[in-house]
């Protein structure tokens, strides 16, 4: 199944510019919060931290490099039956990487997870074998933790890699074809859908 | 004459100026939906204020909100930045009340986060007593309150269809058409058919074709708790066209308490960003600060006159604190039931409501079209991607069916809404303690709501995995009962003109003064009551 333009101009309609006051902060005061006080959230802590502590001294990735390699970890993520990968992360990205702080949390995280795969794998993960890159982020952690834009590495490598990408996949059109859902939420795709049955 | 005295600068440091408007004749306090459907019927020929604790949020934000709302590392009350110190709270009763959860504190209020389900309530149930052997009457009837319901389906723009037998009655059509029924509806339709169970349409706040300058339903599918496209009705609406007309709204005001002397409210005193306080004084005071801010302000107010509380001759400020409560069915079909493709649902059964008695209460039925999980919110948790992901994805979506349903809560005294003695928020003040309980009837009703379910999910062949019964319930987030209507000026705060029995010039617009909830979700009521009590003011200014 091809992922198009017209997916990546969707799932950036669903999110659309990062909006930096909107997602600047996380969970603002939730310590003080008396809801989750009382245990009607879910647990804070993330459980997967392998990836060390991201101190934040890594090379600034350019855009085209951070382009290249959201759109590498993407082939992985992303399931066999999708083709035109490349193309939609990086029309998905020209909307996303703006001036905002999330967008500056992508380009970060994104250096970081490069600066990983040359000091581990002796590449930047463009350059890396779908397997080597797999395995990268699993050795980064970003499979078991929960994500966390102020969290640990592995948890922005959630937030900010991983589920950035998820999330522009599976609130596309083409995304949610592959689920059954044509109309996925996020996805302003009308109220015709819901009204029809299976096909 | 009014006049507004301020004890600082009155431009903070967002460069807003938040100065106290002179010569006010109305200050309402609250610019949710309440509010602002006061404020926008006054402010054409009378100086309207409206003070408001939370901020003014950019509509160009609601894509990130919609984000946040998605995903997993934010939570409900993190969407539209709630929570914190100035929102912080107290329980105290033997059910926990997620405060923050339930409320949107800023200017739209709660009908930014709400699900825009707008039904009447029924004849019977502003005659609960007399019609059905428990709880108080309201001092008004459904008659009373008839045309301001038509007003009000006008002003939110509400899509409804007149095939709901059940429905109390109505003499013209909704403003618009209402949601065709979706494929899952139609799966439940040949089961209730079966059974005898009648299915209808379902009204909704919510734009099914263009109206009032707003799109019509574009499909986003987080109705609750964003709606990007605007197509969803909240109190932004009226808030803009309040300020069109000329009224002034302070965001980030939260009033601190209300001046007074034994008979009048001669000042809102509020807090801004910069630490000031600032008095605005006007000729007419209306509370639209909700369920739980409305007893508390009132609390916080209290006197050498009033030393209770004010408007609190009674004693019955903060008490007969109730929600709805959600009865509800769950499990799967071994067929696609097509689920998650929007975010609201289009038909429900009245049916029942009409067979309460002192027993089992009113209650509605839903039919949800978003069952089960949404697969976008699957995929951002987990240890999995790529092939195993959507392997995941496409067995956890597809197949659920599920049914929902409102309960009434009667109202009881030792379900209350009070001023914890030790807590304060962000300003000092003391933070609302919730004691929330709940009544045996409500129990029972739920668990005559759930046989129902369940006979109907049985009918259609489901497997059930989940039931929402008395044990698993939680709150609607419909705060009500609060500042209770009643003609007697010994058992309620305001009489039946929503206007306080102690002051001359404070109304209450606000579910809080629902003397019983029945089982409809409160917004419509809520906003034909203010549109009621704004014709009041305006005849008393």
């Amino acid at each position: 199944m091809e992922l198009t333009r017209r997916d990546a101009a969707a799932a950036l309609a669903a999110l659309g510019a990062t909006g930096g006051v909107a997602l600047a902060a996380r969970r603002s005061g939730r310590g003080n919060d008396s809801d989750a006080a009382g245990g009607a959230d879910g647990e804070e802590d993330g459980s997967g931290d392998g990836g060390g502590d991201g101190g934040g001294t890594e090379r600034p990735l350019d855009d085209a490099a951070v382009r290249a390699s959201m759109a590498a970890v993407a082939t992985v993520l992303y399931p066999e039956a999708v083709d035109g990968v490349e193309a939609f992360v990086d029309e998905f990205l020209d909307g996303r990487l703006d001036g905002s702080p999330h967008a500056d949390g992508v380009r970060a995280t994104a250096g970081e997870v490069d600066e990983a795969a040359r000091d581990w794998y002796g590449a930047p993960v463009a350059e890396l074998s779908e397997g080597d890159r797999d395995r990268l982020l699993r050795e980064l952690g970003a499979d078991t933790a929960d994500e966390d834009p102020d969290g640990t590495l592995a948890e922005r490598v959630r937030y900010y890699v991983v589920n950035e990408l998820l999330l522009a996949l599976y609130a596309s059109p083409t995304g949610g074809e592959l689920v059954g859902l044509e109309n996925p939420q996020g996805h302003p795709g009308g109220t015709e859908s819901y009204r029809r049955g299976p096909r | 004459m009014s006049g507004a005295e301020s004890a600082g600068p009155t431009r903070g440091d967002d460069g807003v100026d938040r100065a106290p408007v002179p010569d006010a004749d109305v200050c309402v306090v609250g610019a949710g939906p309440a509010g602002a459907l006061v404020a926008d019927r006054l402010a054409d020929d009378r100086e309207v204020v409206v003070l408001d604790a939370g901020p003014r949020f950019d509509p160009a934000d609601r894509l990130a909100r919609q984000e946040r709302s998605i995903r997993p590392s934010y939570d409900r009350p993190d969407v539209w930045d709630g929570g914190g110190e100035r929102d912080a709270h107290a329980n105290s009763g033997e059910r926990f009340y997620p405060l923050n959860h339930a409320r949107v504190k800023g200017v739209g209020g709660s009908t930014l986060h709400w699900q825009g389900m707008v039904m009447r309530l029924h004849e019977d149930d502003f005659n609960s007593g007399s019609a059905r052997g428990v709880g108080p009457d309201w001092p008004i009837d459904y008659a009373d309150l008839r045309p301001y319901y038509a007003e009000a389906e006008r002003e939110l723009g509400v899509a409804g269809a007149s095939d709901n037998p059940y429905a109390p009655p109505r003499e013209e059509p909704h403003p618009m058409p209402a949601f065709e029924p979706s494929h899952s509806d139609s799966l439940f339709a040949e089961a209730c058919e079966e059974l005898g169970i009648d299915m209808h349409s379902v009204p909704n706040a919510r734009n099914s074709e263009a109206y009032d300058g707003r799109s019509a339903c574009v499909g986003y599918g987080t109705c609750q708790p964003v709606c990007p496209a605007g197509a969803k009705y909240d109190a932004t609406v009226h808030v803009e066209r309040a300020e069109e007309r000329g009224a002034t709204v302070i965001d980030r005001a939260p009033v601190q308490r209300l001046e007074h002397d034994a008979d009048r409210v001669t000042a809102a005193v509020y807090a801004t960003p910069d630490g000031e306080e600032h008095r605005q004084t006007a000729d007419a005071f209306v509370v639209a600060c909700g369920g739980v801010e409305t007893p508390r302000l009132l609390l916080m107010s209290d006197s050498e006159e009033y030393p209770d509380g004010l408007a609190n001759s009674s004693g019955t400020v903060g008490k007969f604190f109730m929600d709805h409560l959600f009865a509800g069915v769950g499990g799967t079909l071994d067929e696609p039931t097509r689920q998650n493709h929007v975010g609201f649902y289009t038909s429900a059964c009245d049916q029942f409501y009409d067979e309460a008695d002192e027993a089992v209460g009113p209650f509605k039925l839903e039919f949800l079209n978003y069952a089960g999980p949404s697969p976008v919110e699957m995929a951002l948790t987990g240890d999995d991607w790529g092939d195993d992901l959507l392997g995941r994805l496409r067995d956890g979506y597809g197949t659920h069916v599920a049914m929902g349903g409102l309960v009434e809560q009667l109202p009881r005294s030792d379900s209350y809404v009070t001023l914890h003695p030790d807590r304060t928020d962000d300003r000092g003040n003391p933070v609302p303690e919730i004691h929330w309980n709940v009544d045996e009837r409500a129990l029972r009703t739920i668990e005559r709501a759930n046989e129902i379910q369940r006979s109907v999910l049985e009918e259609l062949g489901a497997e059930i995995e989940w039931v929402a019964g008395p044990d698993a319930t939680g709150p609607a987030y419909h705060h009500m009962g609060t500042t209770r209507m009643s003609a007697d000026p010994d058992a309620g705060v305001v009489d039946a003109d929503c206007r306080t029995h102690d002051l001359d010039n404070c109304w209450i617009a606000s579910s809080s003064v629902f003397p019983t909830g029945g089982a409809m979700n409160p917004t419509l009521t809520i906003a034909a009551l203010a549109l009621r009590v704004a014709d009041d003011v305006r005849e008393g200014l």
